[in-house]
């Protein structure tokens, strides 16, 4: 069709879209389903405080009902005094991020000056606004700016709130119970860590997709104290048996041995998140 | 209503209502979350379960055992939709009662099983939402599982996982009770505390994947000498 063989005029291509109407009508009737995109099914939480701005999040990604990451990252960097906590779908959140830390450090080039909160949150819901909600991120947008400390929610389909405290994420209504009951204007910073910390463990409990720990990221005039792992409040059960096989268990069939003759140039050691 | 215009397959725009009036029915099954495991020894058998009832993203109770004790040597693990898993175990009570009465004994388990086909299959149009795992010892005091459907077909088993974890659970138990896929290994058979050991091992794996498995599990063994019941902690998350 002469449609596909247009030049790319960016943002999204529908093309697909009516073929994959007809396949999912055709996979649902013989029981398949098509694959989805994988949620984060997150909470997230940002709370302002006295010297400036905690972000908090949980650790768990999932597949549908399945735990496909039990470490996640969900705050992502934007400014060296802005950060960004991510829920709805992992791709959207992370890559929306990146493309705004870029956009970011072109405006600070551009313009001479450090970025202010309220900068990166107009620029995310443009783009979110742009694609209609069809880059299904929901944002927590936290920094402290030469205006001081700033809060913004965004949501996928590109409006924002600015407020004290936000929570977002499918443990939303659980984290946001907390800090109705216990937020005050002006917190110290051991009690605001303390209630954002409760808040996402809220969430990390009584919600069924948010689970693992509670990241905190604490912004202030002066840096960034990045928490990661600050509290594990769920320890992984102890096995009791030995489920070790012994060398052979799987059986070999055939065995190929190919010198490979090779010189050493460089070694580096990158070190690997293990669960 | 929202009109948007899109293009067509000829190139000309036509209108498309993406907010024409939507049909929602009402559904009355829901799903409760839960994983039952059951395994059948040489004279012992174990019928185990998670304890969470959740609904949606939310957990209703983080004690809602899915073992039913039915008679002094039966069990019957129960999960699924949990309004059919209580009906259900409701009408199985009754049915044994009946039956006391009838013959002066007590149902056995291979019965049991039986009529627990029949009572599922006389749903066979608005079924029973439930995937049943029966645990107990036979007439001649040797373990026995027999798993079902939600429709009442069932086969005797040495071991079964069901429920939402089910398809994480099965295939371990293949390898270390069936001894499937492993090659030089002896077969020894299963002893009561090593199955013990294995059913806590397993839940404790699957409360680390699946979202629906958590909070506590239940174990209960089933010896001629009665019914054990044991709680373990799982992860509350």
């Amino acid at each position: 069709m002469m449609q596909s063989l247009e030049p790319q005029a960016g943002g999204f291509n529908f093309n697909n879209c009516s073929r994959n109407s007809v396949l999912e009508s055709g996979l649902s009737e013989l029981g398949f389903k098509p694959p989805t995109a994988r949620k984060t099914g997150t909470t997230i939480a940002g709370v302002v405080y006295k010297d400036g701005v905690i972000l908090g999040a949980d650790t768990r990604a999932t597949d549908d009902m399945v735990v496909a990451d039990k470490n996640c990252m969900k705050i992502h960097y934007i400014a060296p005094k802005i950060y960004c906590c991510g829920a709805g779908v992992a791709a959207d959140a992370e890559i929306t991020t990146q493309i705004m830390a870029s956009n970011v450090e072109l405006h600070m080039l551009n313009t001479g000056r450090p970025p202010l909160v309220a900068m990166v949150t107009r620029q995310l819901k443009q783009m979110l606004f742009r694609y209609q909600g069809h880059v299904g991120s929901s944002l927590i947008v936290g920094g402290v700016d030469v205006t001081g400390p700033h809060l913004y929610s965004v949501y996928p389909h590109g409006s924002y709130d600015k407020l004290p405290f936000l929570t977002m994420g499918s443990g939303a209504a659980a984290a946001v119970s907390v800090f109705e009951d216990r937020f005050k204007p002006k917190m110290e910073l051991e009690e605001a860590k303390q209630l954002v910390r409760d808040a996402i463990a809220a969430g990390i409990f009584c919600d069924l997709g948010s689970g693992s720990n509670v990241d905190l990221c604490v912004i202030t005039e002066g840096g960034v104290d990045f928490l990661r792992g600050y509290d594990k409040p769920t320890e992984k059960g102890q096995r009791g048996g030995q489920y070790r096989y012994k060398p052979g268990t799987t059986p070999v069939l055939t065995k190929t041995v190919t010198p490979l003759t090779l010189d050493v140039v460089d070694e580096s050691v990158q070190t690997m998140e293990s669960t | 209503m929202f009109s948007v215009q899109t293009f067509g397959d000829t190139g000309k725009m036509k209108d498309y209502h993406y907010t024409g009036p939507v049909e929602h029915r009402f559904s009355p099954y829901a799903f409760n979350g839960g994983t039952v495991l059951a395994v059948a020894g040489e004279d012992f058998a174990i019928v185990a379960s998670d304890t969470r009832l959740s609904e949606g993203y939310s957990i209703h109770s983080r004690d809602s055992p899915k073992c039913y004790k039915l008679t002094d040597t039966t069990v019957i693990g129960c999960s699924g939709f949990h309004g059919d898993c209580l009906t259900l175990t409701k009408i199985i009570d009754a049915r044994l009662k009946m039956y006391k009465h009838s013959n002066n004994k007590t149902m056995t388990s291979g019965a049991i099983a039986a009529m627990l086909s029949t009572i599922l299959y006389g749903r066979r149009f608005f079924p029973y939402y439930v995937y049943n795992i029966i645990g107990g010892l036979d007439e001649e005091g040797k373990g026995a599982v027999y798993s079902f459907d939600p429709v009442g077909s069932y086969q005797r088993d040495t071991y079964k996982a069901g429920g939402s974890a089910s398809a994480m659970l099965q295939p371990l138990l293949d390898n270390q009770i069936g001894f499937k896929n492993m090659e030089g290994v002896q077969h020894v058979p299963l002893t009561q505390d090593k199955a013990v050991q294995l059913v806590k091992d397993v839940f404790i794996s699957a409360a680390e994947r699946d979202v629906y498995t958590g909070d506590a599990l239940r174990v209960c063994i089933i010896t001629k000498e009665g019914i054990d019941e044991q709680t373990v902690a799982l992860r509350k998350d």
